[in-house]
């Protein structure tokens, strides 16, 4: 999800033009007050500059500042009401001609004329909205989000994300989404949404701001939804190419080709339900990781995976290709599963206490037991076992990593096996402390915002 | 308001220990006395001198394992020190945020590092001073701080000796990789080139190519090599640089930057030097290069410039994604140091990490930071010592959008300091 942000971003970045509205939002109320007759573009300034301003009470703002006994007669009504009725503000006095006109200007002021193809090429599902604009609307949908949530182009473009959300949707979620919004950085939550004709589908979305080159002003929001499906089905790599290609082709930058592997492969976890013997109505939020730690994982070659110790069974919530490989499992058997499950009747139990026992107090072990491939052949397994902290510093995860014992055909590239595995280990620390840190896409976003 | 005043920190076991005076050499120290006979392994470095811009990005599936390589032996090795307690304290219990804002600072709370008590004194007003033996210097680190070797492959091409021959006593070009005790994040380790000749904290070509050329083979756009000048920060007089991983971009790597547009010195070089804009602290950006040799020859030279001219200094390095520009910060700072000036804020106190903004953080920056007028003058002989001379910054103006952006983001920011300030 990260790496099609960037190619969004990318898109979106290349030929950028001054925002329209820059300063609107300075210029209010001083501009007005003064004024005894407002005209149209006054309006228009007067909305922008509510779009900050998303959570306030208007009509207190109004009498404060005393614009109401100065709005022309019938336009203050329409904005009472609105008050009333709606958390935000749809300023509808102002006509759907000049609202149909800010949305083309978002685009086609700001980047160059192809980007509008380019965007409409790239096979997933997200949107672009403009903050600038009052109501927040969105103002470009892929045609994968289109299919997705079933509404047509003309339902979808002009409204806000809200429309979206239905009786399921966790408020607390949406009121993240919104801070994240004011405060102008990404964010990643999983929620629920509903399709027009009103089933609702749990997803996994991330919204990543984009910086005007010309001042660092947030002049859009990307906002990429990968839904979450029942069924656990893996891709395979024929799947993985044929993004290659077209993130690719409409990416002027080259993408090296390891990412894109990677973007496959999150892609397809994340249609993987990480749950076992949850019901299916109840989507655990708990033990999904983000996009963007499981692409920084991703690069780790060794075999390792990553239990959570939150969980009541301690599940395994990320494996590696190399641990699959070794134990012969595929993902969607291991994801879920506790991590005692390669253990067999030969594998001594005491080991599995000390294992057990080191989780609980919270220390590193490193211990050599028996463990059973899917096959049911048996190795032994020198594992190395060590607490994961987050950014905060507390324990997110607990990080394994495997190595058979006197594996000679493994290719360690001339460092130790001790030191081998311990770089597993350092890697995953640094994955996860790093990408934990508040807005969890806004690395590899980032360095393409300020273009 | 909070202020930073950067407190030196114990970068080695060995250090407080100093006091004792030394006990000859069942140590097993860097100095003339162990190192020649230690067994500490060795990466040796392919000396690349090969066009780097104009390199395409296709690796041989023979040289993909090798990239990861340093980073793995650097890793591994860490986190193996880590288990066997040579860290004051755990880096990653520190809680850590990115503070929002348009640059996303990083503020770290962290109560272990700083010193409580007095610093070992010496003058903070110059820049190059002479290397003084009765001071902690790195030759009294014990081995065990030290991860491996980095030093040119003999023969051109990359090598890892798990076991590597001895040093002989006459070479002095065995540069070595340590830890760095008081971590300001994972991986935070010391390059210290040519330990046994003890050189004083202070940039000469050789040098601060060997750290170019580390921050190259880590190959990570996360591992960053930074050096702090004698007045900016070291705290030690004994060379080195310092490197760690951040999987974050730095809010200075954020900045917008602008082209110094700049007549060709007698050679092209192709170093392009950019100035760094909307941030608090002036800064440098130096990118490209013909050869390796020659970024860090200009830099290198600008550095000296610096130097000789008792203006504090700090710089970092990092291999952009892309495999091709690098690019080096070099910050020209008195009160932080080069990560606190790139963005990278390390608090004491609870209170100043829950109250802390990216206002505070500009403020906190912009204040040591050299003023315009300055640092233009500054950046002038700056240029000049790098080989460059420049067209008037008016001209500037008008083609700031032909500043290239194609590859990420390259920064290598100069800040310029203020008068210099005694700390304690």
């Amino acid at each position: 999800m990260a790496l099609l942000l960037h190619s969004v971003l990318i898109t979106l970045t290349t030929g950028a033009r001054p925002p329209l509205f820059a300063d609107a939002c300075s210029s209010f109320p001083l501009l007005l007050l003064g004024k005894s007759h407002w005209t149209d573009r006054d309006l228009r300034w007067l909305s922008l500059s509510l779009v900050p301003l998303i959570e306030v009470d208007f009509l207190s703002l109004c009498l404060d500042s005393k614009i109401l006994t100065k709005i022309p007669h019938g336009i203050g009504a329409n904005w009472q009401s609105k008050v009333d009725t709606e958390e935000d503000f749809q300023v509808s006095t102002i006509s759907m001609e000049s609202q149909l006109g800010l949305i083309e200007r978002s685009f086609s002021t700001r980047y160059s004329p192809w980007v509008r193809e380019a965007l409409e090429e790239l096979p997933h599902n997200f949107t672009i909205s403009d903050p600038t604009i009052s109501g927040h609307p969105i103002v470009f949908a892929s045609p994968g989000f289109l299919k997705l949530s079933g509404f047509p182009r003309d339902q979808v473009i002009g409204n806000n994300g809200r429309i979206f959300q239905g009786p399921k949707t966790n408020r607390k979620t949406v009121m993240e989404i919104r801070e994240a919004i004011r405060e102008e950085r990404a964010v990643q939550v999983a929620l629920w949404n509903y399709r027009k004709d009103g089933t609702p589908f749990w997803m996994l979305f991330q919204l990543s701001p984009v910086f005007s080159k010309e001042d660092g002003r947030v002049i859009h929001f990307i906002g990429v939804q990968v839904p979450i499906l029942r069924k656990k089905r893996l891709t395979d790599d024929g799947d993985a190419a044929a993004w290659n290609e077209i993130v690719c082709g409409s990416c002027r930058r080259e993408v090296c080709s390891d990412s894109l592997v990677d973007l496959g492969r999150v892609l397809a976890l994340d249609t993987d339900t990480n749950c076992r013997g949850v019901e299916a109505e109840e989507p655990c939020e708990a033990s999904l990781i983000n996009s963007s730690l499981n692409i920084s994982l991703g690069r780790i070659k060794q075999s390792f995976v990553l239990i959570d110790p939150h969980l009541p069974n301690m599940p395994i919530v990320y494996a590696s290709d190399a641990f699959l490989k070794l134990t012969g499992y595929d993902r969607h058997e291991v994801l879920g599963c506790n991590w005692r499950f390669l253990s067999g009747a030969g594998t001594d139990s005491s080991v599995l206490n000390q294992i057990q026992e080191s989780i609980q107090v919270e220390q590193a072990c490193t211990v050599c037991f028996l463990n059973y491939r899917k096959d049911k052949s048996t190795f032994w397994n020198l594992l190395h076992m060590s607490p994961v902290r987050n950014a905060t510093g507390k324990i997110a995860y607990f990080v394994g990593v495997q190595m058979e014992e006197k594996c000679k055909s493994q290719d360690r590239h001339g460092l130790s096996p001790e030191i081998w595995q311990l770089s597993a280990v350092g890697a995953v620390k640094v994955a996860v402390r790093s990408l934990s840190m508040g807005a969890s896409c806004s690395n590899s976003s980032d360095r393409f915002n300020t273009l | 308001m909070l202020t930073i005043k950067k407190v030196p920190t114990v970068v080695s076991n060995y250090q407080e220990n100093s006091e004792k005076g030394f006990e000859g050499c069942g140590r097993n120290c860097l100095g003339k006395c162990c190192l020649p006979v230690s067994k500490l392994p060795l990466y040796a470095f392919k000396e690349d001198n090969s066009n780097l811009i104009g390199n395409s990005v296709e690796k041989s599936s023979e040289e993909q394992p090798q990239i990861c390589f340093l980073h793995n032996l650097l890793l591994g090795q860490w986190e193996d020190r880590m288990s066997r307690g040579l860290f004051r304290y755990d880096v990653t219990a520190c809680d850590k945020k990115i503070i929002p804002g348009r640059y996303g600072f990083i503020a770290q709370l962290n109560k272990g590092r700083h010193l409580k008590k007095r610093p070992t004194e010496f003058r903070v007003d110059k820049v190059l001073q002479d290397f003084d033996e009765t001071k902690f210097n790195f030759t009294k680190v014990g081995q065990e701080e030290v991860l491996f070797r980095f030093e040119k492959s003999n023969d051109h091409r990359r090598r890892f000796f798990p076991t590597a021959p001895p040093v002989t006593a006459d070479s002095d070009s065995s540069s070595v990789v340590a830890i760095n005790v008081s971590p300001i994040e994972y991986g935070h380790v010391l390059l210290i080139p040519q330990v046994l000749n003890c050189l004083p904290q202070k940039i000469d070509h050789g040098s601060f190519l060997l750290a170019l050329h580390f921050a190259i083979e880590a190959a990570d756009p996360f591992f960053r090599v930074g050096y702090n000048s004698l007045g900016a920060f070291a705290t030690i007089n004994h060379l080195h640089f310092q490197a760690y991983y951040l999987a974050a971009s730095f809010p200075v790597e954020k900045a917008p930057t602008r082209r110094i547009m700049t007549m060709k010195g007698r050679e092209d070089k192709g170093v392009i030097i950019s100035q760094l804009l909307n941030y608090p602290v002036r800064g440098l950006v130096f990118e490209g290069g013909n050869t390796i040799q020659d970024l860090s020859d200009s830099v290198a030279s600008s550095c000296i410039f610096l130097q000789n001219n008792n203006i504090p200094f700090n710089c970092y390095a990092e291999k952009q994604a892309r495999g091709e520009a690098i690019q080096e910060l070099l910050d020209t700072q008195v009160n932080p140091a080069v990560w606190e000036i790139s963005g990278h804020i390390v608090l004491k106190r609870q209170e100043d990490f829950d109250d802390a903004s990216e206002t505070c953080a500009w403020r906190i920056l912009a204040e040591v930071s050299l003023s315009n007028k300055r640092f233009n003058e500054v950046k002038a002989h700056i240029l000049e010592a790098a080989g460059f001379q420049t067209e008037t910054e008016e001209k500037n103006r008008d083609h700031e959008g032909e500043s290239i952006h194609d590859q990420p983001s390259p920064k290598a920011v100069a800040h310029l300091p203020q008068d210099c300030m005694v700390f304690h």
